[in-house]
């Protein structure tokens, strides 16, 4: 087992490395720089003055200092320097995550609430009027862009209660209900997106189980049907599942860019989107490497999960 | 053509005059899957909406009429106009073009590239294998609209650039689906057949594993399809996908629109549905041509 998380975490950490790479080769290929656009808003530039402001921000020096000097930044912990906001970027990072983390969690409560359940209704009435509904429902999640579905609830609100959610961002010590029902909304977009993934996991992996022969025993010992497939069949149903909501968790930090957008929450998901829009490099840099390394630490634990769901998976031979 | 020894002709030919009809393969897929016969239709009134969009337009779809600012859909402007007064119906024809084009241009580009990565990296094996999992895990590591918004961004919106930044994380997926097929097909007697007979390596990957990997490479094309389409709808609403004057779906849902949203909600409403309903079709389609061509997904 040791062994096995040592391996991973190597793995893990090599991909980070590449990644790295991407990042900030992507980011370089960009036309214009943060000076570009501090400067297109003044008109005449005076050469000068700019080279003093490249220089001040490291944009002078070649191409794979400016790289190392970033990793050897990540690596002590320092996460360098905002441009646009002349701020250590930890600290405009640091009060963005609870934003960010809560509302993820959140979506994520809502998938599975939403998912699991319908899976298991949806493949224990297989082929039913039921079944056509639940899974059509979960397609049309799928398909409609978590950002237009939470306009469209902004707007219903408005129309039918003539309630307009707050605009600015909530704090729960402000006003807790107020904050609650202003995370709930986008939690639902991006949850019920989501669900349809979960959904239709439960169902294709329950549906197996169920043709196995223990499913039948228990049946034929009469014991009743909601037990036999709770109990029973969905605690062999449910590792495929896990797998997917470990998935679905890089996925909704997707979903949340622009959910946040929309929204107006001020996380980490729409401050990558002004960033970006700002050629802030240090911010971007950091918030997508910050990404990864959460996607590739919950697909671990996601695998480490299962050595407790199933005792008949064993790592390290 | 002394290396086509197998007597490939013959069989096909025989098998061509066994096959049922075109109509009737059609047929029979409609009554045995409703859905994807939903599915299959809606994308075929898509495809001909952004054929024929010249032809179905009411207006210019890029003409602004400020006396027709925020017009209610009626007999005028059938879904309305927006605060520059242009016709949302024929905006959202318009932007069928613009969507399609973006969306086959960029899962075509993908699924291929990442097809031609998979066929390679399956068929030779080894450390070529290994190495090219290693980068493809790093391009998967991403979310996919993360990867996409950073591409674009560094790349300047435009729609070819668009393209390549919708296309570049659709390649490690595509080439993950096309890989482990390669991998259960190189095995086969009538590749060790074409080995033994002698034919050079290209030859075997291109012409005789290649084309059995058409089944998953299809439902690859048509579950890639409906997220290329919402990621580029989401890129557009961020201002960072297809630039003015195009109109595209997502951008009619930026800023402007939810600027005016209250007052006229038709333009929030029919740009988001024709999105829905264009990734609804493709994901209905999509689901469909699994169950039928790649029977060891069904039911996935």
């Amino acid at each position: 087992m040791k062994t096995y998380i040592a391996q991973r975490l190597g793995i893990g950490f090599l991909t980070l490395l590449g990644m790295s790479i991407v990042i900030f080769g992507m980011l370089r290929l960009a036309p214009g720089d943060i000076v570009d656009i501090l400067f297109s808003t003044g008109g005449y530039v005076n050469p000068a003055e700019r080279a003093a402001i490249e220089k001040e921000l490291g944009l002078d020096r070649p191409v794979w200092v400016q790289y190392v000097e970033w990793i050897r930044q990540i690596v002590t912990g320092d996460l360098g320097k905002s441009y646009r906001y002349d701020l250590p970027a930890w600290e405009i990072i640091r009060p963005l995550i609870p934003v960010t983390v809560e509302l993820a969690v959140l979506s994520l409560i809502v998938s599975v609430v939403l998912g699991v359940p319908f899976g298991v209704i949806s493949a224990v009435r297989q082929d039913t009027g039921l079944d056509y509904a639940l899974r059509v429902f979960s397609l049309a999640g799928l398909s409609m862009p978590s950002f237009w579905l939470g306009m469209v609830i902004i707007l219903s609100l408005v129309a039918w209660f003539g309630w307009i959610p707050p605009v600015t961002y909530v704090s729960p010590r402000e006003n807790f209900l107020l904050h609650c029902v202003q995370f709930a909304l986008p939690s639902l977009a991006v949850g019920y997106r989501s669900s349809a993934l979960i959904m239709r996991i439960t169902r294709s992996s329950l549906l197996e189980v169920m043709r196995e022969d223990y499913i039948r025993t228990a049946r034929a010992k009469g014991q009743s049907g909601r037990v036999v497939i709770w109990r029973h069949a969905l605690k062999n149903a449910i590792l495929p599942v896990v797998t997917v909501i470990g998935i679905e968790f890089a996925f909704l930090i997707g979903g949340l860019v622009v959910t946040e957008t929309v929204f107006n929450l001020p996380g980490l998901a729409r401050f990558l989107v002004e960033a970006i829009l700002w050629r802030d490099y240090p911010i971007v840099q950091n918030l997508v490497m910050f990404i990864a390394i959460v996607v590739i630490l919950s697909n671990l634990f996601v695998d480490m999960l299962y050595g407790f769901l199933d005792p008949r998976v064993r790592y390290g031979h | 053509m002394a290396t086509r020894p197998l007597g490939v002709e013959a069989p096909g030919v025989a098998l061509a005059l066994r096959r049922p009809g075109a109509w009737t393969v059609l047929g029979r897929f409609c009554r045995k899957k409703p859905l994807g016969a939903i599915g299959g239709f809606l994308m075929l009134v898509i495809l001909l909406t952004a054929v024929f969009a010249d032809q179905l337009q009411t207006y210019d779809p890029i003409a602004t009429d400020a006396g027709q600012s925020l017009a209610r859909p009626g007999a005028d402007h059938w879904l309305g106009s927006d605060h520059l007064g242009r016709d949302i119906y024929s905006r959202i024809v318009h932007g069928a073009r613009v969507s399609l084009i973006v969306g086959l241009a960029s899962t075509l580009m993908g699924s291929v590239l990442g097809g031609i990565i998979g066929l390679l990296s399956g068929y030779v094996g080894g450390k070529t294998d290994l190495i090219t999992q290693r980068v493809m895990d790093i391009l998967q590591g991403l979310p996919l609209l993360v990867l996409a918004l950073v591409m674009s961004a560094a790349l300047g919106p435009s729609i070819p650039n668009v393209v390549i930044a919708i296309s570049i994380p659709i390649i490690p997926r595509a080439a993950r689906v096309i890989r482990a097929s390669v991998l259960s097909i190189r095995e086969m007697q009538y590749v060790e057949a074409a080995r033994a007979v002698g034919l050079r390596h290209v030859r075997i990957a291109f012409r005789h594993v290649l084309p059995n990997t058409i089944g998953p490479f299809i439902v690859l094309c048509t579950a890639q399809l409906g997220s290329a389409i919402l990621v580029e709808a989401a890129l557009s609403f961020l201002g960072l996908g297809v630039p003015e004057p195009y109109p595209s779906w997502g951008r009619m849902l930026s800023v402007s629109a939810a600027e005016y949203a209250q007052k006229a909600p038709w333009l929030v409403l029919f740009p988001g549905l024709a999105i829905s309903l264009a990734v609804f079709g493709s994901n209905l389609l999509g689901d469909a041509l699994r169950d039928t061509l790649d029977p060891r997904l069904r039911g996935a």
